[in-house]
């Protein structure tokens, strides 16, 4: 029997609002199995997301959800992890949510290493809001807002994450569910932060103006070109052009995780603010008796 | 800190601060700016304290998402900000408005527009608490004046984010946040009521979504989407429409309670003193002058701000014969007043300084003279 979705998903929100054929319904349902393979109660874990597609996520999925404002998705993460640190926190975003109005949010949670996966569904696009280009939209995309070929340079998002001090970083795509569930579910029981680029199909806003209008044949053509790291290590410049490398990119697991770091800070602080009242009371003691 | 004779003497904004710790806030995360940053300061050192925790966040809008992450989480939380700062976070202050999560915002205005005035009192974001984010939604915002009322009122807003289920503002000035001041600190009785989260089931009422915190089993789904009472996205105009209503409402309903105003030798006055904040303390001064001098003027000072007191701005204005309204702008206040006095015919005299200097008691006195003789 194939695996039973229905006890994390919310019925009362179906039918969802992604296109047919889109690739956010793959890369949820390697999530869910994905936390499902690391043993997590539902009860105990919480699902961040912003604004776009991708973000309209936790609304499906049957847990703590929170659907935030465009790109702040991490900071509202920060916030529930640093108050409940035993708890599990994922945020799920998009390109554009995540590495545009969202970019500063990124780097800094990288840098902090706080203990939250991030899983960035990248497709290249802005769908929701119409198909604009985004800061992961290969140059001359043709988009609702670059009509003669998108100008910009694409960011990448891996390097820009281990740049930055995420502590695992790995790469999928949508054309093998088994491998990004397996990099997921790696990147969940990472104590720190982790940055899954999952590479993922729109047809709709993206594939529709650059010659990929069929969804099963988008996520075939984002199949051919990921090329698993090892085998990428190997690969001329030539060769590298319109592929990227797949698997854990980067893995680090000496950096202090913030949250752990931080209940070192308030064990001393507790400790020397006990040391103090102590000090205090002894002192009061020992003053003489003033007559009035 | 410094303590002697049961009084102690605290800089403003560290008052704030510790008033934040006795009303039980165990989550701080800010953004350093001028004059709000010791609060940041204060709590940095303190919070681990008692197991609290401080972070710095990498710019506003963070900090503010990172207060509704921790409240949605159990904590009571709090920021502290200033007019440049207020202007970012407001895109996740209109989140917290519409998912109703509690959390406290202290706002220790500068002057402006723009960067203006980082190190000088003003009192120029009263509009912008009221109406800087988009959207139809009610506000409460305290604008105390003396350090204990300071102190009693951080405390209150804690509570009254609980009890109503919205961010809180605190607003004061640079001259209340850089005054180190002898006071004493409240009692309990004094402070109001201090309870922890759990202990507002009143609140439940006041909550449009499902009244619960993350990771107590109930898989909440809480969005800023226009939601249903369950709390799933809707676009059902009848249910959207019903929502804001709950929003906006469930303040103006709650104003009796929630209103709180000073008054000063009002019982006979003819010139009421409308001000607020920290010009209050210099029209303390004139109006103390001005009754030697046997002019009749009183002070009426709103501790909450918003909702407005309207209506007993109204009853006030048709008591006396002229109305005085010193602030640290130019006229947000006495707009208020204007729209609250409606078409009663009483005369407004402005005091207004926006130069980034206090007001004087000599010309708060000189414009009650001025309101004497044209009565």
């Amino acid at each position: 029997m194939g695996f039973d979705y229905s006890p994390w998903l919310r019925p009362e929100m179906m039918p969802n609002i992604w296109c047919p054929g889109c690739g956010v319904g793959i890369i949820v349902k390697s999530f869910i199995r994905a936390v499902e393979g690391c043993g997590w109660n539902r009860d105990d874990t919480a699902l961040v997301s912003g604004i776009g597609c991708t973000s309209r996520a936790p609304g499906y999925v049957d847990m703590n959800t929170l659907h935030t404002t465009h790109g702040r998705a991490l900071t509202f993460a920060t916030g529930i992890k640093l108050v409940a640190p035993d708890k599990n926190v994922a945020v799920i975003s998009g390109d554009g949510d995540a590495a545009a109005i969202g970019g500063n949010h990124l780097i800094h949670s990288c840098r902090r290493n706080i203990d939250i996966t991030l899983v960035i569904v990248n497709n290249g696009i802005y769908g929701m809001t119409g198909g604009q280009y985004s800061p992961t939209s290969p140059s001359e995309t043709r988009a609702a807002t670059s009509p003669y070929g998108n100008l910009d340079q694409a960011f990448d998002l891996c390097n820009l994450s281990i740049a930055a001090g995420a502590t695992y970083v790995a790469r999928g795509h949508v054309a093998n569910a088994v491998f990004l569930e397996r990099l997921i579910k790696n990147g969940l029981q990472h104590k720190g932060f982790a940055v899954i680029e999952v590479m993922a199909n729109c047809h709709t806003q993206y594939g529709r103006r650059n010659r990929h209008p069929d969804p099963a044949e988008l996520i075939q053509f984002i199949g051919s070109r990921a090329v698993p790291a090892a085998a990428w290590a190997k690969l001329s410049v030539e060769e590298r052009s319109d592929k990227f490398p797949v698997g854990v990119l980067h893995k680090d697991t000496v950096k202090p995780e913030y949250t752990a770091a931080y209940r070192q800070i308030q064990e001393r602080a507790m400790e020397r603010a006990r040391q103090t009242a102590e000090k205090h009371a002894e002192k009061e003691k020992s003053k003489p008796v003033t007559q009035a | 800190m410094s303590q002697t004779n049961g009084r102690e003497f605290w800089p403003g904004n560290e008052l704030i601060a510790e008033a934040a710790i006795r009303a039980g806030c165990t989550f701080f995360a800010g953004y350093p700016i001028t004059p709000s940053s010791e609060i940041a300061a204060h709590l940095a050192l303190r919070l681990p304290q008692i197991g609290g925790t401080f972070i710095q966040m990498e710019d506003e809008i963070a900090a503010m998402g990172a207060v509704i992450g921790a409240s949605l989480a159990g904590a009571k939380a709090l920021t502290a900000t200033s007019g440049p700062g207020l202007s970012l976070k407001q895109e996740n202050i209109g989140f917290a408005m519409m998912a109703e999560v509690p959390c406290v915002i202290i706002d220790v205005q500068r002057g402006g527009p723009s960067t203006g005035l980082p190190t000088a009192p003003a009192q120029s974001d009263i509009m912008q608490a009221r109406w800087g984010t988009h959207g139809d939604h009610s506000v409460i915002a305290l604008t105390p004046t003396w350090p204990h009322e300071v102190y009693v009122e951080t405390v209150r807003a804690f509570h009254l984010a609980e009890l109503y289920r919205t961010p809180v503002y605190v607003m004061v000035d640079e001259i209340i946040a850089h005054t180190t001041e002898s006071f004493r600190i409240p009692t309990d009785e004094e402070c109001g009521i201090i309870k922890p989260r759990s202990e507002y089931p009143e609140a439940r009422v006041n909550s449009w979504r499902p009244f619960c915190d993350y990771f107590q089993g109930k898989h909440l789904h809480i969005t800023g989407l226009a939601h249903t009472k369950e709390g799933y996205p809707t676009t059902n105009p009848a249910i959207v429409h019903k929502s804001i209503e709950h929003l906006v409402y469930k303040i103006v309903d709650a104003q009796p309670q929630i209103e709180r105003n000073f008054e000063f030798m009002l019982d006979d006055a003819e010139i009421a003193v409308i001000t607020f904040g920290s010009p209050g303390r210099a029209s303390r001064e004139a109006v103390l002058r001005a009754r030697e001098m046997g002019i009749k003027a009183g002070i009426f000072r709103p501790i909450t701000f918003w909702p407005f007191p309207v209506q007993t701005i109204r009853d006030l204005v048709d008591r006396v014969k002229a109305v005085v309204v010193p602030e640290l702008n130019l006229g947000m206040l006495a707009l208020q007043v204007e729209k609250s006095a409606m078409r009663r015919e009483v005369l407004i005299h402005r005091v207004n300084e926006v130069g980034g200097i206090a007001i004087e008691p000599d010309r708060v006195l000189a414009t009650i003279e001025e309101a004497q003789r044209g009565i």
